[in-house]
């Protein structure tokens, strides 16, 4: 196509193509994908509403809301030409995951939300032509062993075989170097094993993306706990350098009264329960999982969302989300909140929990809450959630799920003793993921505190360029002051 | 894939696996545990270490057959393959010089009583073992626990050997009669450690106990194992096993660690229905 035709101008088709998705009235009977994909005549059509904008200072596009910059503009050229497998290898030559961030990245706030047709239209659809891409080159293309470079000779352990060090994995294997990842787990994806449910990541596309991984020779352990089984510095004895992304593993609790009751779990033992140990097939799979007549989760994130959807599956008869802030400071992804309505979760808004009331066999029977107002913004910037007085009320529930947040693990960081931590307990990093361990790096979670997936790869990209260089050019190491500091400021 | 080198029958219920796992062997000591999932479609359940050899570089677990999961360890033979072994897991025994140790066992708890007593006379304490079991048949470890013994008791609750009564009783006996003791160690069913710890509280004995809650993962990530302990929420897999006994809110590990019952039983069934 001669140039000046694509830049003549055009009509803009106004809205994405439709994604097909499961009737929400059959989807709550099962675990399938909620989206099941567009087909190739559909992403050539939504790729050619893209503009192709070029980069620059002072005009941000697509590109400047990736956190791991991706190409964007050239793959989606690609698309619009139908070379899927060019428009693919784009994508790789930056993302190690793309099957998944093409489901799970908050796209809305990130490339989709700077794009320049966005602004008076719906923007691109690049998250579906990600996750387009990403399926039919699973299902098209039979490849065996990937290439890499030539061995520099460099080893690198990677501890915890999650988003960021997926990321890292992959990376440094396209550098050449030699990496093995450790995973405390019995199967490599971290939150997007034992998390994420199936009806929004299948697992089957996790483990695809891990192959692929190791098929660019990355050795992947599976069963080992880092901090138990082997110390980050007996690691670093075998290993040129370390990279830590143990993620925020650790559950937030109420600590409210009842807490301990029978019925009422972490969001992440519900979850693990269902997702890595596929409690939804039980008796087939011999991990159980109960569900009561109603499910309350307490919370309103993603995880918050993910546990009230996965409960209505689990057959229960009504689920309830309890979230002490209005519908506008959800810190879900919309498009999660609009599926969780669409499937009848109930948004019990401006409540509170106060104590959990169980019955005389030690099972959580009731929540006691409180309605809340938002008064002034506090330091996150969102409204003060204020309790009413006098307007307690009961809720009847025999499931609590609490999911209101995650910390830090904090094995990696016990066993090795000079790794400097903020306050928060998190690993204290320089901004290229340097920790105050000379060759050990850290990213994702562990180091930023409980965030997303594509801000853990972002992560574990910026510590790729660190470590490539500290391995390749220069060993020299910031001066301990630095961490001092971080440790103090965070 | 961690492979079964040898397994036996302790009991009619109580098997004993010895699995090549040379890693876990290398860093194991007295008082953690392990997960072990059987089969890819199994349930990740914690079971103590009974012994490790870095020098065979293997791990011995022993299990009482109450379940599924058990009961189908219980079948391996060896050769055979254990899909996913994680570990070791929790904080080693607190091990210093406490002088005379009082180290009570019941049941399938005299096989991580074992290496702990071991542990604790090797670092110069003066063991005092007490072991227990519903009747002579069902005592396990008892040569080698006495072979670490500088005292050693038996108990059956039928009198089929030594002591006819509770492990309770003996030690009810030591301090009724002024014996020096400083430090109770126990591990067995939850009634027994409950009932251990009520006896030594009045006389503020120091008394640890080894908790065996619900878990899941067994790395601190899920909370399904956590405990009160002074009212405070901890982690077993994690903070534990091994907790002050009198801090313990046992009413409450009782009641948690009925939570699965009626699909426990469902898992069993099918099992032994062979489906």
């Amino acid at each position: 196509m001669p140039e000046e035709e694509k830049k003549a101008p055009r009509k803009i088709v106004p809205k994405k193509y439709p994604m097909p998705e499961q009737d929400p009235k059959v989807r709550i009977h099962n675990f399938n994908e909620v989206p099941i994909g567009q087909d190739g005549q559909t992403a050539i059509l939504e790729a050619q509403r893209c503009l192709q904008c070029k980069r620059s200072p002072n005009r941000k596009v697509c590109m400047d809301g990736c956190p791991v910059e991706i190409d964007i503009p050239r793959f989606i050229k690609q698309v619009q030409e139908g070379n899927f497998s060019e428009a693919i290898r784009i994508i790789r030559e930056k993302q190690n995951l793309p099957a998944v961030c093409g489901r799970v990245c908050p796209y809305e706030n990130q490339c989709e939300g700077y794009c320049v047709v966005g602004k008076k239209n719906e923007p691109v659809g690049i998250g579906r032509l990600e996750r387009f891409l990403a399926d039919w080159e699973r299902k098209e293309e039979k490849h065996g062993k990937i290439a890499v470079p030539p061995p520099t000779g460099k080893r690198v352990a990677v501890v915890g075989g999650g988003p960021a060090g997926l990321t890292v994995a992959g990376d440094l294997a396209k550098l050449g170097h030699k990496v093995t990842v450790f995973e405390a787990l019995q199967y490599c994806g971290g939150v997007l094993i034992y998390g994420i449910p199936e009806f929004r990541l299948p697992k089957e596309i996790v483990r695809a993306e891990v192959d692929y991984i190791s098929r660019m020779g990355v050795e992947i352990h599976n069963d080992c706990v880092i901090g138990k089984l082997a110390t980050v510095d007996e690691l670093l004895k075998e290993y040129d350098a370390v990279f830590v992304g143990t993620g925020a593993g650790l559950p937030d609790w109420t600590n409210l009264k009842g807490e301990n009751l029978n019925g009422i779990m972490s969001a992440n033992e519900y979850l693990t329960r269902v997702n890595l140990m596929k409690a939804y097939k039980f008796p087939e799979f011999d991990t159980p999982v109960r569900v009561g007549e109603r499910v309350v989760t307490i919370g309103g994130g993603n995880v918050a969302m993910d546990c009230a959807r996965t409960s209505l599956r689990l057959g229960c008869k009504e689920s309830v989300i309890l979230y002490r802030r209005s519908d506008a400071e959800l810190p879900a992804r919309r498009e999660e909140v609009h599926h969780a309505q669409q499937e009848g979760v109930r948004f019990e808004l401006l409540a509170a929990p106060l104590e959990f009331i169980g019955d005389e066999n030690g099972n959580v029977r009731q929540v006691k809450a409180i309605r809340m107002q938002l008064g002034e913004p506090d330091a996150s910037g969102r409204r003060r959630p204020i309790k009413i007085p006098g307007s307690e009320f009961l809720i009847d529930a025999q499931t609590v799920l609490i999911a209101i947040g995650q910390s830090p693990n904090p094995l990696v960081p016990m066993t090795t003793p000079d790794l400097k931590t903020t306050k928060e307990g998190t690993i204290a990093v320089d901004p290229e993921g340097r920790t105050s361990k000379k060759g050990v790096f850290a990213g994702g979670d562990i180091a930023s505190g409980a965030a997303t997936v594509i801000l853990a790869m972002g992560d574990g990209k910026r510590a790729v360029y660190a470590m490539h260089k500290y391995l390749m050019q220069d060993p020299s190491w910031p001066a301990p002051e630095v961490f001092e500091k971080l440790s103090c400021e965070m | 894939m961690y492979e079964v080198v040898k397994s036996d029958k302790l009991t009619p219920d109580v098997i004993k696996l010895e699995i090549r796992a040379p890693q876990i062997a290398k860093k194991a000591k007295a008082g953690q545990f392990i997960m072990v999932t059987p089969t890819e479609h199994g349930e990740r359940i914690p079971l103590t270490m009974a012994d490790f050899s870095p020098e065979k570089g293997t791990v011995t677990i022993a299990a009482l057959e109450v379940g599924k999961t058990t009961r189908e360890l219980g079948r391996m033979k060896a050769g055979d393959m254990v899909f996913s072994l994680v570990g070791p897991l929790g904080l080693p025994t607190h091990l210093q010089k406490y002088g005379n140790v009082v180290s009570i066992g019941g049941g399938i708890g005299l096989a991580l009583m074992y290496p702990v007593v071991r542990a604790l006379r090797q670092g110069g304490n003066r063991t005092i073992n007490i072991i227990g079991a519903r009747n002579e048949k069902l005592l396990i470890y008892e040569k080698e626990i006495e072979s670490v013994s500088d005292e050693f008791y038996v108990c059956t609750d039928d009198g089929s050997k030594g002591h006819h009564g509770f492990v309770s009783d003996i030690l009810k006996k030591m301090i009724a009669e002024n014996k020096k003791i400083d430090l109770v160690y126990a591990v067995g069913p939850i009634i027994m450690m409950k009932v251990i710890g009520n006896i030594t509280k009045p006389h503020n004995i120091h008394t640890v106990v080894s908790l065996n809650p619900i878990m899941v993962d067994g790395t601190g990530m899920c909370g399904s194992c956590r405990v009160i302990i002074s009212g405070e929420t901890k982690f077993g897999c994690v903070d534990g096993p091994e907790f002050d006994a009198h801090k313990v809110d046992f009413e409450n590990l009782t009641a948690r660690n009925k939570r699965y019952i009626p699909e426990e039983q469902i898992s069993l069934k099918k099992f032994m229905e062979g489906k």
